[in-house]
């Protein structure tokens, strides 16, 4: 057992570091620290300069243009982009459809689309979840039918992040109404453009946008477009959405929000004296530390014995690391709402220049409540925890 | 020990409850929010001609006379409706001052047109470093002549930008955080030297930062003491925390009900959600944080008359304490019991969630709080 980072991970994170100090434009850093929203175009822009350096897609095989990374290796580089902070390549593509597509998919599927993802020329989204089929996502109703050489699809989907921006949507659509639940569901790759396409945005508790219903009416999709075999998707999204584990924790996420809330907290004042002085509040920073702390060992456990479990499987350690992960978050959301006190309240831009922009606080407290509802709702990871490991 | 309500106050009660019921569902919300400053004024005639902006006042000011029960029943309607209108600022606070510090002359003028609607006004205390430290002012008051002259700057007035009279926390002397030299001001809001930027909160109110240049008010704009006011100020402030108490309660009170209702008719794998067992005792757990919630509530509505401000300030912090952790719980279960539909603006849960959240960090939170009772000794 030796717990310590190798040399060579050393160096590598150093590597990543200056990367990221030579690339990232400031003003997008600066947004992220502050909570703002960041354009599609920046975005994009960002990821291209990844991809030219060969990294967006790290995770994946080397000759679909990863980088053979160790999983250690990757998940240094991950907690390093979550840290600095820069944007991380958009899951829908990198995480999930691109390894749907090159374990699953056709060669001309994978000539297509695996460049486009790591380019992002294509901006992925996921049409899993409809307004009858959440947690029960096996029920799922949205269906495809095959007309010649063609489907048509009609359903909706619903709560689709960023489908807004979005050029291509992988959906699970049932092909075979008569065959029970999972059993006749396809994974189907939907041209945002399509006619029939309707995309209607939600908006969330804090303003925001980043959530959408988007509708299918009578959708022409050529049956190219079918990943792996008719009826299968079920275990494709299966593979999807098991895949994600080193990420999932955001372990990097809460490191730097740490980091900001000891900054405000060395501003704002309780008693007269910075917050950060107030003994109660510096043992409640200290709790949310060593939870965050055994995270990162928990989660690195989880990376070391990767090589050793078997790929695609659905490894039960990621319930451990989605459900601590994701309340992590939402306590450094608390303790920042906690440094700023009264002036949580004014929403949108703050009127005085002369103070402290604090709206996307709140805002961030309100937003970071999916984090323990989607992926797998916490109530459903323990369930998995109970079922495939404690065995009741 | 009685925890029933009287005759009179159940027909209180169903006087509100109807109103509400009647003029403020969700999407009626949605309009009074769009309304100049954020509320509808057709709701606030609504309030004072069922004499409800009178209440607390003594009957030769024209009111009730009624006590802080019937504050707590108003305001757990309010906080079940998500009341916008600025009820807390005008009746509780601005009232409460006007009934313990103002003088004949001043309660002559000032509460008659609270009474009936005409006019309403806005507590301005909160400044860039006093948190929630209510002897924390810098804002300054100096004596010119027969004036008053107030400069300085608060912020996240509530009701600041549509009210016609702010209630202002002003320093006549001493240091920034001296307990001594506090005065309070009655200052109508469109005279000289008053710049606001107005802005809305996260709960959906309207706020504003204002600004005080040179602004000069006469001597009988000080409320009180003008040299000593801070006992002043603790009372109405602890009056507007059990205020909050209440308005919480209701708004977990409903925030569970909403929840158990779509636990019921939410299905997946074939089942209504509330079958599964874990959220059974989840909803189970928020019922126990609200019944907590409900008895400290009230035992601050009873403490608020207390002759002793020691025990009452005590009791006051245990319940705003007990209501910062219960409101938490509940308004974040709520919105994890709901999945994606929660975390939506289009659903009303989670304004409640919103609002819950707001009100914990009024008037000091759940850390505050703890702290002020651990200080203050024993409670049980
Ligand atoms: C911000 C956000 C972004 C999202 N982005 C996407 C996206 O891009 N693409 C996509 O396909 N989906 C997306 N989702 C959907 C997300 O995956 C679902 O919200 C999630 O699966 C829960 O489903 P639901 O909302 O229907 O809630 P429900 O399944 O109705 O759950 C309601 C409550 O019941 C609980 N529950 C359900 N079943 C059980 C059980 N068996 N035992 C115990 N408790 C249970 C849940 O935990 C929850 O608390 C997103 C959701 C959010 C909030």
């Amino acid at each position: 057992m030796d717990l310590a980072f190798t040399n060579e991970e050393r160096a590598f994170r150093e590597e990543v570091r200056q990367f990221l100090r030579e690339t990232v434009p400031p003003e997008m850093r600066r947004k992220l620290v502050e909570g703002a929203q960041l354009s599609k175009d920046e975005m994009v822009a960002w990821w291209r300069i990844l991809n030219k350096k060969g990294w967006c897609v790290s995770q994946w095989p080397k000759e679909y243009g990863g980088t053979g990374w160790t999983s250690v290796q990757q998940y240094i580089f991950k907690e390093e982009l979550q840290m600095y902070p820069a944007p991380v390549p958009l899951a829908f593509g990198v995480a999930m459809v691109g390894p749907v597509i090159y374990t699953f998919g056709s060669e001309t599927q994978k000539k297509h689309y695996l460049p486009r993802i790591a380019n992002m020329d294509d901006w992925w989204c996921q049409g899993f979840s409809e307004p009858g089929s959440g947690s029960d996502l096996a029920s799922l109703k949205t269906k495809a039918e095959r007309k010649g050489d063609k489907y048509v699809i009609n359903g909706q989907k619903t709560w689709t992040t960023l489908a807004q921006y979005a050029d291509m949507i992988f959906c699970l659509c049932r092909t075979d109404p008569t065959a029970k639940k999972q059993a006749g569901i396809s994974f189907i790759l939907v041209n945002m453009k399509s006619r029939g396409i309707t995309v209607r945005p939600i908006q969330t508790i804090d303003g925001g946008h980043e959530i959408n219903e988007v509708f299918l009416d009578d959708v022409e999709v050529p049956v190219e477009n079918l990943v792996g075999e008719e009826n299968k998707g079920w275990d494709y999204a299966k593979f999807l959405l098991g895949n994600e584990r080193t990420g999932i924790a955001r372990v990097g996420v809460s490191k730097e929000r740490l980091r900001r809330i000891k900054e405000l907290a060395s501003k704002f004042k309780s008693g007269g004296r910075p917050v950060l002085e107030d003994p109660a509040f510096r043992e409640r920073l200290a709790a949310c530390e060593v939870e965050l702390k055994a995270l990162e060992l928990t989660q690195l456990r989880v990376v070391a014995d990767e090589t050793k479990h078997e790929k695609g499987k659905p490894n039960p350690a990621s319930s451990v690391l989605k459900i601590k992960g994701s309340e992590i978050q939402q306590t450094t959301t608390e303790l920042l709402m906690e440094v700023i006190g009264p002036f949580a309240a004014p929403y949108g831009e703050h009127p005085d220049s002369s103070y402290e922009a604090t709206d996307w606080i709140a805002q961030s407290y309100f937003n970071n409540r999916k984090v323990s509802i989607y992926g797998g709702s916490n109530e459903i990871q323990r369930n998995i925890i109970t079922k495939a490991v404690l065995g009741l | 020990m009685d925890f029933e309500l009287s005759e009179e106050q159940r027909l209180l009660k169903e006087a509100v409850d109807g109103l509400l019921s009647d003029g403020y569902q969700f999407t009626q919300r949605k309009k009074y929010m769009k309304e100049t400053g954020g509320w509808s004024q057709d709701i606030w005639r609504r309030l004072a001609e069922q004499g409800l902006l009178g209440l607390p006042f003594a009957e030769v000011d024209g009111g009730f006379g009624l006590g802080a029960v019937e504050a707590m029943i108003v305001m757990d309607a309010l906080g079940k409706a998500l009341v916008l209108e600025p009820y807390l600022a005008t009746v509780v606070i601005s009232g409460g001052f006007l009934r313990h510090g103002g003088s004949a002359a001043q309660r002559a003028e000032h509460i008659p047109p609270i009474i009936d609607g005409r006019k309403t006004f806005a507590f301005a205390q909160l400044e860039k470093d006093s948190r929630y430290d209510l002897h924390d002012v810098t804002t300054s008051a100096r004596k010119r002549g027969q004036s008053w002259v107030i400069e300085g700057k608060k912020f996240v007035v509530i009701n600041g930008e549509s009210a016609d009279t702010l209630v202002v926390t002003a320093r006549t002397e001493g240091a920034q955080r001296d307990t001594a030299g506090i005065g309070v001001f009655l200052v109508p809001s469109n005279v000289k030297g008053i710049t606001k930027e107005t802005y809305p909160t996260q709960d959906g109110l309207r706020a504003a930062d204002i600004t005080f240049t040179g602004v000069e008010v006469g001597a009988h704009a000080a409320i009180g003491d003008p040299n000593n006011a801070l006992l002043l100020i603790e009372r109405v402030v602890d009056e507007a925390r059990t205020a909050l108490c209440a308005e919480a309660v209701g708004a977990m009170d409903e925030s569970l009900k909403i929840t158990v209702e779509y636990l019921k008719t939410r299905n997946q794998f074939g089942v209504p959600i509330g079958s599964f067992q874990s959220l059974q005792h989840r909803v189970a757990d928020m019922f126990v944080a609200l019944e907590q919630a409900r008895s400290m509530s009230m035992f601050a509505t009873m403490a608020v008359d207390f002759g002793d401000g020691a025990e009452r300030a005590k009791t006051v912090a245990a319940a705003k304490m007990q209501i910062g952790m219960s409101g938490k719980f509940i308004g974040q279960q709520s919105i994890q019991l709901h999945g994606g539909i929660g975390m939506t603006m289009e659903a009303k849960i989670g304004h409640y969630f919103k609002r819950l959240a707001m009100i914990e960090n009024t008037f000091g939170d759940t850390r505050y709080h703890l702290r002020r009772v651990s200080e203050s000794g024993v409670l049980v």
